[in-house]
């Protein structure tokens, strides 16, 4: 009986992967622990073993092959004996197409499977677009466009350098930076230690010395380690200096709840960093945000914090080919217009409040959805302008519910359109308790598009 | 302290002109002056806050600025006056920070613990114990990233040699061979906690060794040992061979703030260190006993400093208080000052 090797899952968020290499080639005979092929995910290169022994009866996806699902057939083992599917033939109908194998060259597409994410809203523009709308579109990931921008912005000035756990040789933990360190060398990518206070404290000190550090925490959870660089040092230099100094630098790296890594892995650091005077803070959602968003923030002359996600990191977005795209702070952006409900929201949490639109939609009901982008400085005019028309606020974010970005907009519209206001501001927020690993829990602990589409239906009593 | 072994002294004293002592005199003798006057004008109610004095120590700061360059960085903790009228920053300035005046370095905003000085190079005033530490290492990392031969001289005490992000900054700064002095000045007391209550491995320059960072202990009551010292740890950075730590052997005789009591050590202990180890009192000699300076010159550099002292402490009251507006300044830069 034929078995169908499948695409493996190597990490808690992979969704594809690439095939990087077959150990083994048709006609071999394979024994249970048999490493049968290398497999990439968005993080590392991992070797991954057969399960079952017998012969590999074909090959479905070619090495090289990108954008491989995971759980897609990608090999067939068969028993002793049993026939060898003819070199050619196509798979056994269950078997979804192969993707095409790409070039590894520059400037290519991403492969984009007919299953991805649900295509994002068309973003309606609000005020003056950010770039020339009949821009060519590019479909990019985040974490493509994370790089680009970095990589554009070390060709325009040689201050400007990457440093961080990993960000090197091994191109990232999560790949953010893969092809720097080939681009641009050791002098300019440069691999730390595991020490975040330290090496937070030294990029401080080189953004004295007039470098523009691009610091990388591999995920902000291990910047707590850090945070006193980061908000003594960084964020209150230019104060305590009567303005003589400050740190032009950008802390960046995946924040919030990834998948499944338990209580210390998966927190979102937006409400803290966004209290603090002297820091920006970006949470971006899409991929053209994520680009042209870090390009302002590396040219920025103030401490930027930059927060990523890393279940958004292999999402795709349309981007413009544009020479030069940046995305000015303190202004949001409104994805979709609406009468009924505004609903405020950025970074990962844009994914609830954009599915729950839709589905609001299909019930009558129109949502204005406003993605904020930057948290400081913050576009309160977009917001409160919304409320105004709509007289009802949902906000949405994965961070814990005591002191977050909720509770601050909501206090915000109470003092500037109080009598705009026909209900209460709701948050959906994530729960008050530290992150649990079970996944019924986890999914719990998290908002959700049903409870965006609860509180639309309470504040707008329909 | 002297009767450290590893210390170096006299015999590691380089040649120096009767000019250079005398400058290294009227250096040290400023910022005693300077820090006496501090502590009058706190006493006064004309310095709030937190503001620690320097005084004991200065030869520690005079000695190495002897070693520095134009261009070379310095950076701090809170303990900071010292190393700011060392490396030539106006006292009148420093004096109007500390009684938070328009004509502070700062304009009023930082306060005794955080001053900073573009034009001198100086880069804090930190007031969080260590911090200063990899904030020194990166500056000397930027000069090694821009192709420049600087140095940059990182202070910190006894007290924050045992904070972890020092291990942490001498394991990066070796491994990317950093220009960075580390200028331990052990004190002997981290605030009230004498170093052997704090640790069992009280010979601090040798943690260094772990991370095969070279280094050495000087007397800090000794401004030619300093600068000797100092010297020889600028020519090894200059040289691209890393960092190198120095562990500067001095003493506090204030407290550790102007609130400290001081009940942790014998008024015998600094009254002894006073009498027989100052190092100003020692260069007073030195250029006396051999005959470079006079009584009548040294009395000339004395009233030469309590003029500027005086003069600093009358712009520190003069200078009015920061515009109200300031309050709203300085907290975002629409071009990053050092770039300007």
């Amino acid at each position: 009986m034929a078995t169908e090797i499948l695409m493996p899952a190597l990490s808690p968020t992979m969704e594809e992967g690439t095939l990087a290499k077959w150990l083994v080639k048709e006609g071999d005979t394979v024994s249970a622990g048999d490493i049968l092929a290398e497999i990439e995910t968005d993080k590392a290169t991992m070797e991954f073993e057969a399960v079952d022994e017998g012969i590999m009866g074909k090959i479905l996806i070619a090495e090289g092959t990108e954008g491989v699902k995971v759980n897609s057939p990608i090999a067939i083992l068969v028993e002793e004996g049993e026939d060898v599917p003819e070199a050619g033939a196509e798979g056994n109908g269950e078997t979804a197409p192969a993707p095409v194998a790409l070039e590894t060259s520059e400037g290519k597409a991403d492969p984009a499977p007919a299953t991805a994410q649900p295509a994002p809203a068309t973003a309606k523009s609000n005020a003056s677009p950010d770039w020339p709308e009949d821009a060519e579109m590019v479909k990019t990931t985040v974490r493509e466009a994370l790089r680009d921008a970095m990589a554009e912005e070390m060709r325009r000035d040689d201050s400007v350098f990457v440093m961080g756990e990993e960000v090197a040789e091994y191109q990232g933990a999560y790949k953010v930076t893969q092809g720097l360190l080939d681009e641009f060398g050791a002098r300019r990518v440069i691999d730390t230690p595991i020490t975040e206070h330290g090496f937070a404290g030294l990029g401080v000190g080189a953004a004295f010395g007039g470098l523009r550090p691009i610091v990388e925490f591999m995920t902000f959870n291990f910047a707590m380690q850090a945070m006193d660089q980061i908000v003594n040092s960084a964020a209150k230099t230019l104060y305590m200096s009567g303005g003589q100094m400050g740190a032009p630098m950008v802390f960046r790296g995946p924040n919030g709840a990834a998948a499944r890594v338990g209580a210390q892995h998966s927190q979102d650091y937006a409400a803290w960093y966004s209290s603090i005077p002297g820091l920006k803070v970006v949470q971006p959602y899409s991929a053209a945000d994520a680009k042209g968003l870090l390009k302002t923030a590396i040219r920025d002359p103030n401490p930027v914090i930059f927060l990523e996600n890393e279940i958004l990191y292999g999402r795709s977005f349309e981007v413009p080919k544009v020479d030069d795209l940046t995305i000015p702070f303190g202004k949001a952006r409104i994805w979709r217009e609406g009468t009924d409900v505004t609903l405020v929201s950025c970074g990962i949490g844009m994914t609830y409040t954009l599915e729950a639109a839709e589905q609001l939609a299909k019930d009558g009901i129109e949502a204005e959805v406003i993605d904020l982008r930057t948290l400081r400085p913050l576009d309160y005019d977009t917001v409160i302008a919304s409320v105004q028309k709509t007289n009802r606020c949902v906000t949405v974010e994965e961070g814990f519910p005591v002191c977050s970005i909720g509770n601050h907009l909501s206090a915000y519209i109470m003092t500037h359109a109080f009598d705009y206001l026909d209900a209460p501001v709701l948050n959906c927020t994530g729960k008050d308790v530290p992150m649990p690993y079970a996944a019924n829990l986890e999914k719990l602990a998290l908002t959700s598009v049903k409870e965006v589409i609860e509180a639309v239906h309470a504040v707008t009593y329909r | 302290m002297a009767t450290r072994k590893t210390a170096s002294r006299a015999s590691a004293k380089p040649n120096v002109s009767a000019d250079e002592l005398k400058a290294y005199y009227r250096d040290m003798l400023l910022i005693r002056r300077f820090e006496e006057k501090a502590g009058q004008l706190y006493g006064m109610g004309l310095i709030g806050g937190f503001c620690h004095l320097y005084i004991g120590q200065e030869a520690v700061v005079v000695g190495l600025e002897a070693a520095a360059e134009e261009g070379d960085k310095r950076v701090t903790s809170y303990r900071d006056h010292g190393h700011m009228l060392a490396c030539g920053m106006d006292p009148k300035g420093v004096m109007a920070e500390l009684t938070g005046r328009e004509g502070g370095y700062s304009k009023g905003k930082g306060g005794s613990m955080h001053m900073f000085s573009k034009e001198k190079h100086f880069y804090g005033g930190h007031g969080i114990v260590a911090a200063q530490v990899p904030i020194g290492a990166g500056l000397a990392f930027s000069d090694m990233y821009k192709g420049n031969d600087r140095v940059t001289f990182t202070y910190f005490g006894d007290g924050a040699a045992n904070q972890g992000q020092v291990a942490e900054t001498y394991n990066m700064a070796e491994l990317w061979a950093l220009p960075c002095i580390f200028v331990i000045e052990n004190n002997q007391y981290a605030m009230g906690t004498s170093v052997k209550r704090a640790t069992k491995s009280p010979d601090f320059w040798e943690r260094g060794a772990a991370y095969g960072i070279a280094g050495e202990a000087v007397d800090g009551m000794d401004v030619l040992a300093v600068k000797a010292a100092g010297e020889k740890a600028v020519a090894h950075c200059r040289a691209g061979k890393g960092p190198y730590i120095l562990e500067v052997m001095t003493y506090r005789y204030r407290g550790h703030s102007m609130s400290d009591p001081a009940k942790y050590r014998t008024r015998e202990e600094v009254q002894e260190m006073r009498e027989k180890r100052d190092a100003i009192e020692h260069v007073r000699q030195l250029l006396l006993t051999g005959g470079h300076a006079s009584d009548e010159d040294l009395k000339k550099i004395d009233k030469e400093i309590k003029d500027i002292v005086n003069e600093a402490a009358e712009f520190s009251k003069e200078s009015p208080e920061p515009a109200l507006e300031e309050l709203w300044t300085d907290i975002y830069a629409d071009v990053a000052p050092q770039d300007a």
